[in-house]
């Protein structure tokens, strides 16, 4: 037997490659979004891997660091360092700001760590070139995605620092690059007042008999010294023994030393199921959308073609051809457009997702189920 | 002769109680093997829903159907697989050629051995032979839309003959043609007929070839009566008209 849906695609082959090659832009819409969804999830998720941190411990009754401002004395590790179970314990900062790149802004999260041991927590992994912050001072290591090379300047604030280092995959929950200072580097940059600030500081502490006792200037120059800097960190990363218990940690931490502390499962929900759950429920719900549109074309057009043909299809039942001849011609036309609109999606899809700002992350779950959308 | 095709009080009645339509009241007709007879009236005499319960497209109230040997329905279907029935016993030729544009002329002709299970070989050796008889094997690789209105038609009554059934009913063939073309394409259908022994039934409004017919029924308010026309002779040869037809296209 003839295949009747072959010859039927030959005869008018032009009419329908375009015709899946339509369909498959209108599934790499499709997929985009998906990719954009589990973009959003994803970048979530390699903040926290990136972290290499299994603890959270923050100011006490916040969500920080990530979904709320937090600040706790820098010297808040040494006692958590000192804790059973407690492997590594590192201060860290974050602030999300606006850095010159050429010509252009570029929006990065700076994230100030420990230079101690390598494989501390906050320390940045995934290193693709160059090497890690050796020096205390002016020295950065910058995500690709910033723009960055090894040998730019950075200009944070008032200073400059030299990338020594790339990595990939180090992004923020808003999917911004992250540049690695050392810790000091990042919390002068967050924290350090600008000149006009001090001197008014000062003038308000000089003229504060309190403050500025007669007779006694080392009590001034001891208050102005505390206010010009910061020695806070907003959070602080710990990572446990293998033997312990994340749990347990958690719970004696927060006993005895009367902080805020997430688990990898709780600050997987903060950032999931708060900080980024509204635009990532946006994102859902326009792909639920799309993914109900996309499926009534496909029918629609299905429809039409097996419209268009219905006076030969009148004729093949007539002339004693099976229902499901004509039905499997159907369907193998149907086949064959969903696997060009597939294979089109796939490789729209794959072409336009460097070029989003955010990750766009192509899951095979979600191209089986276009896939299956596009039958 | 043998009978081709035999009906008995054939009813079709559409609805029932009080909005009952019966569009056949007892159909009585026979048509032998090799005959062709012409089938008229005027519209909404019951032509179609005739056509329609001889093709076994749709089922009689009651009465009985005969084709060949073979009891196809007899207050009920007396057939199983009315597809295979339509396939195997049945030929159609409709106004239009109706030919499926995606395959070519051979595979049209081709398809419904195919479908009745012959080899692919085979089938389009047995359309080809056929083609040939019917003068447009030259034409067997093309397309339906390459052909004249001429060929079409030919093509379409090849396809009808050639699962040889034992009745093709032609739904008005020469409508869209003019008079030398309608009157070789009857002459045509009756060379087919005595040459594969095949009862043809043709409903037709056309007053060019009513006369044609040696036999004729009259199907008028859901009754049929049979009619012998005046007759005119046709020409001698189908296949020559044809080929005037075709050089006409040509030009």
């Amino acid at each position: 037997m003839i295949s009747l849906a072959g010859r039927d695609i030959l005869h008018g082959w032009g009419k329908f490659v375009l015709t899946g090659v339509g369909l498959g832009l209108l599934i790499g819409v499709t997929l985009s979004m998906a990719g954009v969804y589990r973009g959003m999830v994803d970048d979530a998720q390699a903040l926290l891997d990136n972290s290499h941190a299994d603890l959270w411990v923050v100011q006490k009754d916040t969500l920080g660091p990530y979904a709320e401002p937090s600040s706790l004395p820098e010297d808040s590790e040494r006692p958590i360092q000192a804790m059973r179970g407690v492997a590594q314990a590192a201060g860290v900062t974050y602030l999300t700001m606006q850095i010159a790149q050429g010509d252009k802004d570029v929006r990065v999260m700076v994230v100030g760590t420990e230079m101690g041991e390598p494989g501390m927590p906050g320390q940045p992994t995934h290193l693709i070139a160059g090497r890690q912050i050796v020096r205390g001072h002016y020295e950065a290591v910058a995500d690709i995605k910033s723009g960055f090379a090894i040998g730019d300047r950075v200009k944070v604030r008032r200073n400059f620092y030299t990338v020594v280092g790339l990595t990939s995959r180090m992004v923020s929950s808003g999917g911004d690059p992250m540049l690695f200072l050392s810790l000091k580097d990042a919390q002068a940059a967050q924290f350090q007042k600008d000149s006009d600030a001090i001197v008014r500081q000062r003038a308000r502490t000089e003229a504060n008999p309190q403050l500025n006792p007669p007779g006694n200037p080392a009590v001034a120059a001891a208050v102005n010294a505390v206010q010009s800097g910061s020695t806070n960190v907003n959070a602080v990363l710990v990572t446990i023994t293998p033997d312990a218990d994340p749990d347990i940690v958690a719970n004696a931490i927060r006993r005895w030393q009367r902080l805020t502390v997430y688990t990898r499962a709780e600050m997987e929900e903060i950032l999931v199921q708060k900080l980024i759950a509204n635009s990532a429920r946006q994102i859902a719900m326009f792909l639920v959308i799309l993914s109900i549109v996309s499926a009534a074309i496909v029918a629609f057009i299905i429809y039409t073609m097996t419209i268009g043909k219905i006076r030969e299809i009148a004729v093949l039942k007539l002339i004693g051809t099976r229902n499901r001849t004509i039905s499997w011609m159907i369907l193998q036309q149907a086949l064959g457009l969903g696997l060009i609109g597939f294979v089109v999606g796939k490789i729209a899809a794959s072409l336009w997702a460097p070029f989003f700002p955010k990750f766009v992350l192509l899951l095979p779950a979600d191209r089986s189920g276009a896939f299956l959308r596009s039958c | 002769m043998a009978d081709g095709i035999t009906l008995e009080n054939v009813v079709k009645t559409y609805g029932n109680g009080d909005t009952a339509v019966h569009a056949l009241r007892g159909v009585n007709m026979s048509v032998a093997k090799g005959e062709v007879v012409g089938l008229i009236g005027p519209s909404g005499s019951g032509k179609s829903t005739l056509l329609k319960c001889l093709g076994a497209v749709i089922e009689p109230s009651s009465g009985k159907m005969t084709i060949g040997d073979q009891c196809i329905y007899d207050n009920g279907w007396k057939v199983r697989d009315l597809r295979a029935l339509r396939r195997d016993l049945i030929g159609f030729i409709f106004q239009a050629p109706y030919l499926i544009p995606f395959l070519d002329v051979t595979d049209n002709v081709a398809l419904l051995p195919m479908l009745a299970g012959k080899p692919n070989a085979a089938a389009r050796k047995m359309a080809h032979d056929l083609l040939d008889a019917l003068d447009v094997g030259h034409r067997a690789a093309a397309m339906p839309s390459q052909l004249s209105g001429g060929e079409q038609q030919r093509v379409a009554i090849a396809r009808a003959l050639i699962n040889r059934p034992p009745v093709i009913l032609a739904d008005e063939p020469t409508a869209p043609l003019d008079g030398q073309r309608a009157l070789a394409v009857v002459a045509l259908l009756n060379d087919m007929a005595q040459q594969f022994d095949t009862a043809i039934i043709i409903v037709t409004h056309d007053e060019k070839i009513i006369p044609t017919f040696k036999r004729l029924y009259n199907i008028r308010e859901g009754l049929t009566v049979e009619e012998i026309p005046k007759g005119i002779s046709l020409p001698a040869s189908a296949v020559a008209l044809f080929e005037s037809d075709t050089a006409r296209d040509k030009v």
